[in-house]
């Protein structure tokens, strides 16, 4: 940490004195805050969060450090910028290989430490989301707002990966394979396969599909499966390699920013729904499914971004605890033809998941993946491939 | 919703404050109470416990002061017929108590149900081999451990358990020959040393430096579970959780590790069942990979083993309802009737469910409180059993300033982790003190890594420590040119004021202007369980300097005065500028802090009550303390809750924040009744009786002063000069003498010197107590009675008042004693001179408020020992006997009303209050009473005259009633011809008498059939200690003088003994030979059921 002066200034005009810490440069975008207790390396590493900068009410961050890189939910630091009450300089864990704020520094984002992280949380829960920056020194910068922007283009990969299924534990980096040699995967054959519309995809969501047996096709936003609706416009694949792929159920991602802009996964959704394979939707994935199943989508006064949402299972007593980290929600008020809530939010009564009548097309808000957050709704993962295999039997 | 068709609820109490078991059963019983009455259920309470707030009027429906024994409660059932029975809010002892009524078959004779967590699964929590094979059937891990009678054994089991190892000698008390082995050489050696002296040794893995985490878990009939609460326990396993410095939220484990456990500590509650709340605690490995050498790939483990499951509210629960805000015992109460946790609401916001799991956006950090030097002989290291008697929790948002707050808050005089006054014991050996230590070691220049190596604590909190080193040693550099960035560092990490005049030599008041004039000054911020995420209307409070702003703006929001309709006319309030109904009168009542020896939950009782005799007056209450075991850290007992530090600092900046009108000092006890002076030095407005009387109280010597000028009677005194003076003032009054530090509670230094070489030695201890104030050293009364006067004064006329007699003679601390109310053996003269002495000084003190008197009487003399213009220990004991509330009337008198007198003294049943110790937890303590008090708790019971109601409360206190034997032991001749009569009673109803040498001898030769028994030193058998480990013997009787040395050894090997094995031990010889007279005079059966109402009408 240096002595360097940083703000947070927010688009309201509030200002927040702390010290620059991480990367020594000013930052714009969408102020937001969550409330975990644990797993900012998780949070941090979260493609949901692009183009925003992330408050962390717990005061104390950086407790444990920075795990080596298998454990982060992508490869990098999506958040443009950290806000920090008390940010530990001396972190402890078998597993930490350098400080936050050395991980900070290195991956170049910019985090301002020092201030009333509970204060700047009120503020925000008032008035909303807020536009803001985090200004070092003088190096002023301006006001960016990330969601008049495709953010699911810049989060999503861009070329197809294969992943093997991973029933047990162990280091996964020789498991995985780019698809120019598809080949040699291929030969599972008793494994079903899930395609994996990846929009900024948290990577705990493919170590649950693969965990469960299943080969995971992880595929860009924009990459159609469905080569046999070879729809023009619609899709990247250069290689042609759709037409190796066939999936045996839809996997969408969570993912950053408002839903309405990635038209392109939302056609994809639409052939998945018209060839009626199993479809199972997380966060983004939901507000996806409901747009392409004829529904909306609105964004919230502040969101969703906790470890500890009650979420109700409609038409049963039960409730499970989960992770939830969205700005947009599901308009119950125009449910798509056929489908009905299947989850809803105990507290402010929001949508929390669809569910088609007949078919085995569904989606919640919240994370079943966990990571960071309670594991309460991991059992979805097989819910959705018990579809997935008997589609693929 | 619910579908029981519960109407009449039994509920159990935890019974006397012991080691282990304390106040937060208080706080427990009590949300019970109120979940239960919200839903228009009657609640019947057993509870011999008269000091706590359960057991008050306006809380259950009917209260029996009555031992938690399955013989009274069945009584009390076959009377009430309640259809449902809470097991789980009255500790191990209501638990423990409720499945033996399920065993023998009461419960389902009197169909009573079992509401919440089922018998079964109990029973499955409270067998250790029941527990372990379940959970270990359904794939989670415990601890392994295996019993082997050779080597070749001992190899194989340390092959399938794996390394490190402990291992226990099978037949050995006190952890003789085991130790720790880490390889097979190691083990082969321990195990052969050990297998030479017993037939078998205990295998298990060694979990130390294991990092040790609770969960309270909550799960639903409708299998809804969620996990409130994670703690972590700085000490790492090895200490007792009791006994850990443990902080909420855990601050080392990552996210998979917390929500790991989450997901284990689910699963355990599921599969036992449970239906409310339950703690599990857990050891986690923090070097997995170390464990798996072999294979280095990164890859997550968790390595943990389920330590322990308690399927009721516990110590954990309370400090993590506190933590939390999240009303665990209330939620467990509802979930026991049936109700879902989506049915119910988040007392704090309101607005969202009780089917969440809070969010912190602070840490909690509890310190264990240890009185172990109280206890003549104990030893000062703690350990795998649990020795604190109480305990604080400091919120803050820094770890730095939350560990700072608690040190402050333990109320042993030290300013911050690094006071001087901290012993300086290695950091190595677990004691009270380890954590000064450590922070001494580092400054001193220790590393981080040999401490963490040495005490297995994380590097994490040992850098928090050494972060509070360097500031110190920063703010010293700095000296008198302190800055306004330096002094806000060091207020962010807690530093108290008056630490920091210290290290820049300057004084409290110039740091705090300064301050002041900087603007530095503390944020107020809610508990509201979900880190701002909603509003929160809550009144639960902390204060801290790393905020920007407070969350409630005092100017703006007027506080809700409960019952305005009650007061009738302004006018009832004459003496202060006070006036009710204008929303912001708000009046602060400081709590008594940490339970410690002489201060616990009486003092909470009298807290509560004047809170709410605040607020039913038409003012707005305001409660300030400290302590998570307390029902006044509930916050909806008063209009505001600060959970908060009781210094004149944080006093006053809460005043300030608040603008209260005035200050109650006088109900918590001696800690606030301590900030008076300084308190209004700094501006408050003390309410009650002026500070300047406080002080002429407190000081012995100015008070003996007072008592010469109005002509009352003391024992001879003199203010220590020197020793040497003091030593010729002992020789002129003759010895023996007493010695009393001022300012001073439950007898804290204080001793009998019989000679001069005492009398060095204590003078001594007094001037290492209490530098700052005098000492005075008086003539000590042997043969006297004692008594004392409890009452309430308004502008210096005594409103009520009432007399207790205690039991014991002079030399045993009023708390160790046993109480009597009415008094039984004084003469009227005697009552009528304590009245007319209290009414006097209540008139030159000009007393408004609560205040107490002790008295020495001796033949139709009566002496005044000791005065307290404060509510007393005996408070609630006297309230509920006579039915006159002292504390409400007191607090009626501070706020001036005008109160007509009530007589308090007209009854015609007993109340006997008798003292709860708890010697078997304190390792070596030698269980005797002396000046210095011992007791850790108290209970009362009523009775139609003293034996009746005597009997009741020394079984309730956990004596039960001999059988078949009694061992007598009566050190010196005088003891001897004293107790002839009783022990000639005793072999009259047909106890079989067992006596040591000299007493068996002199018993024979008065013709009373006794037994021999050789001492413990002599090596002969048959012996005392073979007899007591036999269960031969019911009750130990050994009348000693604890002022003379000799003999002393044996008898404490005796007392030691009889304590190690549960034996109740009798060691006065005015409780013995009551007690005699007593199971003479009644039996069993004569002690009768009745609850409170039959005894007493409250008179207001």
């Amino acid at each position: 940490m240096t002595n360097n002066k940083a703000r947070l200034i927010l688009k309201d005009g509030t200002i927040f004195a702390g010290l620059a810490a991480g990367s020594q440069t000013s930052v714009a975008g969408e102020v937001v805050f969550t409330t975990g207790m644990v797993g900012y390396d998780q949070s941090l590493t979260d493609p949901s969060y692009s183009g925003q900068i992330l408050v962390f009410t717990y005061p104390l961050i950086g407790n444990w450090g920075v795990p080596p890189q298998e454990f982060w939910e992508s490869e990098k630091i999506h958040v443009s910028g950290v806000v920090i009450s008390d940010l530990t300089t001396n972190p402890s864990h078998w597993q930490s290989q350098k400080s936050l704020n050395q991980w900070l520094q290195e991956e170049n984002i910019p985090a301002i430490v020092g201030i009333d992280t509970r204060k700047l949380t009120q503020k925000l829960r008032e008035k909303g989301v807020m536009l803001g920056k985090i200004v070092v020194g003088d190096q002023d910068v301006k006001l960016y707002d990330p969601n008049a922007e495709n953010l699911v283009e810049r989060v999503s990969p861009k070329e197809v990966v294969i992943h093997r299924p991973k029933l047990e534990v162990g280091s996964e980096k020789n498991l995985t394979s780019h698809l120019k040699n598809p080949a040699s995967h291929l030969s599972h054959r008793t494994s079903p396969k899930v395609g994996l519309l990846n929009c900024g995809a948290k990577r705990n969501i493919l170590r649950n599909l693969r965990a469960r047996g299943a080969t995971v096709y992880e595929l860009p936003w924009n990459f159609d499966p469905f080569p046999e609706s070879n729809t023009p416009g619609v899709g990247s694949d250069p290689l042609g390699v759709s037409r190796k792929i066939k999936i045996d159920g839809l996997m969408i991602s969570n993912g950053p920013g408002d839903p309405k802009m990635a038209k392109e996964s939302i056609a994809i959704i639409k052939k998945a729904l018209k060839a009626k394979i199993p479809t199972f939707g997380i966060c983004l994935g939901n507000q996806l499914l409901a747009l392409a199943a004829g529904g909306d989508t609105y964004k919230l006064k502040f969101g969703h971004r906790a470890q500890n949402q009650p979420t109700i299972e409609v038409g049963k007593e039960r409730c499970y605890i989960t992770t939830q980290n969205h700005g947009f929600a599901v308009d119950e008020k125009r449910m798509p033809d056929g489908f009905r809530r299947w989850f809803t939010n105990a507290n402010d009564n929001t949508n929390e998941g669809i569910i088609h009548q007949k078919l085995p097309f569904f989606s919640v808000q919240f994370h079943p993946e966990a990571s960071p957050g309670p594991t309460d709704t991991e059992f979805l993962f097989d819910y959705f491939l018990n579809k997935v295999k008997k589609r693929a039997a | 919703m619910t579908n029981l068709k519960i109407k009449k609820v039994l509920l159990l109490g935890s019974g006397a404050l012991k080691i282990g078991q304390a106040g937060e059963f208080d706080y427990s019983g009590s949300q019970a109470i109120k979940a239960l009455k919200e839903e228009s259920i009657e609640v019947i309470l057993i509870n011999p416990n008269i000091a706590t707030i359960q057991t008050s009027e306006g809380f259950a429906t009917r209260v029996y002061f009555l031992p938690l024994e399955p013989y009274f409660v069945e009584e009390v059932i076959r009377k009430e017929k309640p259809n449902g029975i809470l097991l789980s809010f009255g500790g191990q002892t209501a638990l423990n108590c409720g499945l033996a009524l399920a065993k023998n078959g009461t419960l389902a004779k009197y169909q009573v149900r079992v509401l919440g967590t089922p018998i079964p699964a109990i029973e499955k929590t409270e067998d250790r081999q029941l527990f372990a094979d379940s959970l270990i059937r359904i794939g989670l891990l415990v601890p392994t451990s295996k019993a082997v009678r050779n080597l070749a054994g001992a190899r194989k089991v340390a092959q399938s358990i794996g390394y490190p190892l402990m291992v226990r000698s099978g037949f050995s008390l006190g952890g003789q020959d085991s130790g720790v082995a880490r390889g097979w050489q190691e083990l082969s050696e321990i195990a052969k040393k050990a297998l030479a002296k017993s037939p078998q040794i205990l295998i298990e893995k060694y979990l130390g430096g294991w990092k040790e985490v609770e969960y309270e878990v909550v799960r639903d009939s409708f299998d809804n579970c969620i996990a409130v609460c994670n703690m972590e326990n700085i000490d790492p396993m090895g200490i007792h959780t009791g006994e850990s410095i443990v902080v909420a939220p855990s601050q080392t484990l990552n996210n998979f590790e917390y929500h790991s456990l989450r997901e284990v500590a689910i699963k355990v509650i599921r599969h036992l069942g449970i239906v409310g709340e339950c703690n599990i605690q857990f050891a986690l490995n923090p070097r997995p990979l170390a464990a798996e050498s072999a294979n280095n790939s990164p890859i997550n483990q968790l390595d943990y083993r389920i330590i322990e499951v308690n399927a009721r509210l516990s110590r954990s629960s309370a400090l993590a309802s506190k933590a939390t805000g999240y009303p665990l015992a209330y939620v467990a109460a509802k979930l026991a009737l049936g109700y879902s946790l989506t049915e119910l609401k988040n007392a704090v916001t309101q607005k969202t469910i009780a089917c969440f799991e809070p969010a912190l956006d602070y840490l909690a950090l509890k310190i264990p409180r240890w009185d172990l030097g109280k206890f003549i002989k104990s030893e000062n290291q703690i350990g795998s059993s649990m020795q604190s008697v109480g305990e604080v929790m400091a919120l803050g948002r820094k770890f730095e300033e939350a560990l700072q707050k608690a040190v402050r808050m333990l109320d042993i005089g030290f300013e911050g982790i690094l006071d001087e006054k901290a012993p300086g014991l290695v950091y190595s050996k677990p004691t009270p003190w380890r954590l000064f230590a450590i922070a001494k070691s580092v400054k001193g220049g220790t590393s981080v890594a040999k401490i963490h190596k040495q005490t297995g604590i994380d590097p994490f909190f040992i850098e928090k420590i050494k972060n509070l080193v360097q500031m110190e040693e920063k703010i010293k550099k700095t000296g008198q040119n302190l800055t306004t960035e330096l002094l806000r560092g060091a207020k962010e990490y807690g530093f108290s004021d008056a630490r920091i005049a210290k290290l820049i030599k300057s004084k409290e008041e110039t740091v705090t202007k300064k301050r002041e004039a900087w603007g530095i000054v503390p944020s107020v911020k809610q508990i509201d369980t979900l880190a701002a995420e909603y509003p929160a209307e809550t009144n639960y409070l902390y204060l801290t300097y790393n905020g920007e702003g407070d969350d409630i703006d005092n100017r703006k929001s007027k506080v809700k005065v409960e019952s305005q309709s009650q007061i009738k006319n302004q006018k009832d309030f004459s003496l202060h500028t006070l006036t009710p109904h204008s929303n912001d009168r708000k009046v602060i009542v400081l709590g008594s802090g940490p339970y410690r020896i002489g201060s616990s939950v009486e003092f909470d009782w009298c807290c509560v009550t004047c809170a709410q005799t605040i607020s039913q007056n038409g003012f707005a209450s305001i409660i300030i303390n400290c302590n998570p075991e307390t029902v006044s850290t509930d916050y909806d007992m008063a209009q505001k809750l600060y959970f908060e530090e009781l210094t004149a600092e944080t006093v006053m900046e809460i005043y300030k924040k608040e603008r209260a009108s005035c200050v109650i000092i006088s109900m918590g006890g001696q800690t606030p009744n301590n900030l008076a002076t300084k308190l209004e030095a700094a501006g408050a407005k003390i309410l009650g009786t002026s500070t300047k009387s406080i002080d002429t109280a407190e000081d012995r010597s100015k008070f003996s002063r007072l008592c010469d000028e109005l002509k009352i009677a003391q024992p001879i005194w003199a203010k220590f000069e020197n020793i040497d003076e003091a030593v010729g003032f002992a020789e002129k009054i003759k010895y023996p003498v007493l010695i009393r530090p001022s300012y001073v509670l439950s007898g804290t230094a204080m001793n009998v010197a019989f000679t001069s070489k005492d009398l060095r030695e204590y003078l001594e201890l007094a001037s290492k107590v209490s530098r700052e104030y005098p000492v005075v050293i008086s003539k000590f009364h042997q043969d006297a009675k004692e008594l004392e006067i409890d009452a309430v004064a308004e502008r210096g006329n005594i409103i009520c008042s009432t007399i207790t007699e205690h039991v014991e003679n002079a030399g045993v601390h009023s708390g160790d004693s046993t109480v009597l109310l009415p008094p039984q053996k004084l003469y009227l003269a005697t009552v009528k001179q304590a009245e007319t002495i209290a009414q006097k000084i209540a008139k030159t003190l000009q007393i408004s408020g609560p205040f107490n008197i002790q008295f020495l009487a001796t033949d139709n003399n009566i002496l005044v020992i000791e005065c307290n213009l404060r509510a007393s220990r005996s408070f609630p004991f006297v309230s509920k006997v006579t039915g006159v509330n002292f504390a409400k009337i007191a607090t009626e008198a501070i706020l001036g009303k005008k109160i007509k007198p009530v007589a308090a003294n007209n009854i015609s049943y007993v109340g006997v209050k008798s003292p709860q110790f708890s010697f078997s937890r304190i390792k070596g303590a030698d269980p005797i009473l002396r000046v210095e008090m011992a007791s850790t708790g108290e209970v009362a019971c009523f009775g139609h005259d003293v034996y009746e109601a005597f009997l009741k409360s020394l079984i309730a206190s956990g004596v039960s009633l001999p059988q078949k034997s009694v061992f007598v032991s009566l050190a010196g001749e005088e003891n001897k011809v004293k107790f002839l009569e009783a022990a000639r009673t005793l072999s009259n109803i047909g106890l079989k008498i067992y006596a040591t040498e000299g007493t068996s001898k002199f018993l024979r030769g008065h013709l009373i059939e006794a037994n021999k028994l050789h001492k413990i030193h002599e090596n002969k058998k048959p012996n005392i200690l073979s007899y007591l480990n036999d269960k031969k013997i019911d009750l130990v009787i050994n009348i000693f003088d604890p002022y003379f040395k000799k003999e002393f050894d044996d008898d404490y090997l005796i007392r030691r003994a009889t304590i190690d094995f549960g034996i109740p031990l009798l060691t006065n010889l005015q409780t013995a030979e009551l007690f005699v007279k007593a199971l003479a005079k009644k039996q069993l059966a004569d002690l009768k059921t009745l609850p409170w109402d039959a005894y007493v009408t409250p008179q207001n």
